[in-house]
């Protein structure tokens, strides 16, 4: 029973209540006009603490093309948070009005704190470099659209593992699936953080391997995810531009990847994946990006429980 | 040398490191208690050279299960008629609350002001444990 959840971390739901948010999104990617009005009466409270266009764009448009409207701010300078107010407290509010949250927050672990404060459904739309469950669950539906499965395939993350939240969202959730092995590909000073290592890949023993080359791996890959070099993300203006362009995809090195292999990417995307690679029919970001609507759409509604 | 009554009825915690026992007195919340307590400081030790140690009449309903995080290494003796009727085996609690701090600088807990530091053991072993808000491993340095 998903109504009335929380979403937090991409392992709060079971496989099974994936499967039905994936099911429902499958409805609503054949059909759109036949929910537009499922959500009649809703309201979504879209809190995002710091600014975020394309996530933020992406809960609306959902919650707009179900029949839902929306209230919120699109950083924290114009809310109460500004002045002062506690998380808990701007929650608590905020669940006087909707009927449903998405936050953003900078802080990783913002809405496992806020979560126990909230009697609605509460999604984290993402907290600091923690966890991005919505971004997973857009990359599951991706792949399940892509692959018809989510067993027994290679993984490919190549590009900022330390910071990139998705990376750890979509390892985690991946881990889940039968024979799934990981390929992770960064530069040293950018590798997953060891929570990760131990507690899941290790913990369940799961297969993997940590390169520095995508060169050296893309031919055994079924799905290359490609992250960006967050310039939020670093200290120092140093090593950012130090590194921010040490992964790039390009036609050269797609030349070398199975002929099925889909290429992943949260967006926006600056230069590690070249113009050039957007014609190749195993490029599915931009397609990725749509079904982060769909996915949305499915579990705004699963969550209020109107379906 | 500084003399100090056995008591009848509470809990004797012992062989506590020196130095630990006024953090533990103040984590235990023993400053605000309505009962006698002794904090004892630099006494003289077989096992350790020197040892704190914590003498609490009459309650016995404290929740030491912290002390297995801060030295596993501590006796605690529940005293009944002057006796000792049973020896606690400490041992890592499962969580710690409000006694250590999550270092993450990204971490919620360095912007809330009331919140409280929260932390799972996730290996026993190594004695290791993460925030239960950002997953950060705790670490001491």
């Amino acid at each position: 029973m998903l109504k009335g959840r929380h979403l937090i971390d991409p392992e709060d739901f079971t496989l099974d209540e994936l499967e039905e948010i994936f099911s429902l999104a499958d409805e609503i990617i054949e059909n759109p006009k036949a929910f537009n009005k499922i959500c009649d009466g809703y309201l979504l409270g879209s809190l995002f603490f710091e600014p975020s266009t394309r996530t933020r764009l992406s809960f609306e448009s959902a919650m707009l093309r179900l029949g839902g409207t929306v209230v919120g701010f699109s950083e924290p300078n114009s809310s109460s948070v500004a002045k002062g107010e506690s998380l808990p407290d701007t929650i608590r509010t905020v669940a006087c009005y909707a009927d449903i949250i998405a936050m953003r927050h900078p802080k990783e672990g913002a809405p496992n704190f806020a979560s126990p404060f909230c009697e609605i459904p509460l999604i984290n739309g993402g907290d600091g470099g923690h966890q991005h469950p919505t971004q997973t669950l857009t990359d599951l539906l991706t792949i399940r659209v892509a692959k018809k499965r989510f067993d027994n395939l290679v993984v490919g993350v190549c590009g900022d593992l330390k910071f990139g939240r998705t990376v750890h969202s979509l390892i985690k959730a991946m881990s889940r699936y039968e024979g799934v092995k990981f390929i992770m590909i960064s530069p040293n000073e950018l590798k997953v953080p060891n929570y990760i290592r131990n507690e899941i890949l290790d913990a369940k023993n799961i297969e993997y391997m940590e390169v520095e080359r995508l060169e050296e791996v893309i031919d055994k890959l079924d799905i290359l995810y490609m992250t960006r070099v967050q310039r939020e993300r670093f200290f120092n203006e140093a090593d950012y531009i130090r590194l921010k362009d040490s992964y790039i995809l390009d036609k050269e090195k797609m030349s070398h990847a199975k002929d099925d292999m889909i290429v992943l990417h949260p967006l926006p995307r600056v230069t590690e994946i070249k113009m050039e690679v957007d014609d190749d029919p195993r490029a599915w970001y931009f397609r990725q990006a749509k079904y982060g609507m769909f996915v949305r759409m499915a579990l705004i509604a699963k969550l209020l429980g109107v379906r | 040398m500084l003399s100090i009554n056995s008591i009848k009825k509470g809990i004797v915690l012992d062989h506590i490191k020196p130095s630990l026992g006024m953090e533990i007195y103040r984590i235990l919340k023993l400053d605000k208690a309505d009962y006698t307590v002794a904090l004892i400081m630099n006494a003289q030790s077989r096992k350790l050279g020197r040892k704190d140690m914590i003498k609490i009449e009459n309650t016995i309903d404290l929740d030491l299960a912290v002390l297995g995080y801060l030295d596993p290494n501590i006796t605690v003796n529940i005293i009944e008629d002057e006796k000792i009727i049973e020896k606690v085996e400490l041992s890592l609690p499962k969580e710690v609350m409000g006694v250590i701090e999550c270092k993450n600088p990204r971490c919620i807990t360095s912007i809330e002001r009331e919140i409280v530091h929260k932390f799972v053991l996730v290996d026993e072993k190594e004695k290791k444990y993460k925030c239960c808000y950002c997953d950060h491993m705790y670490s001491e340095d």
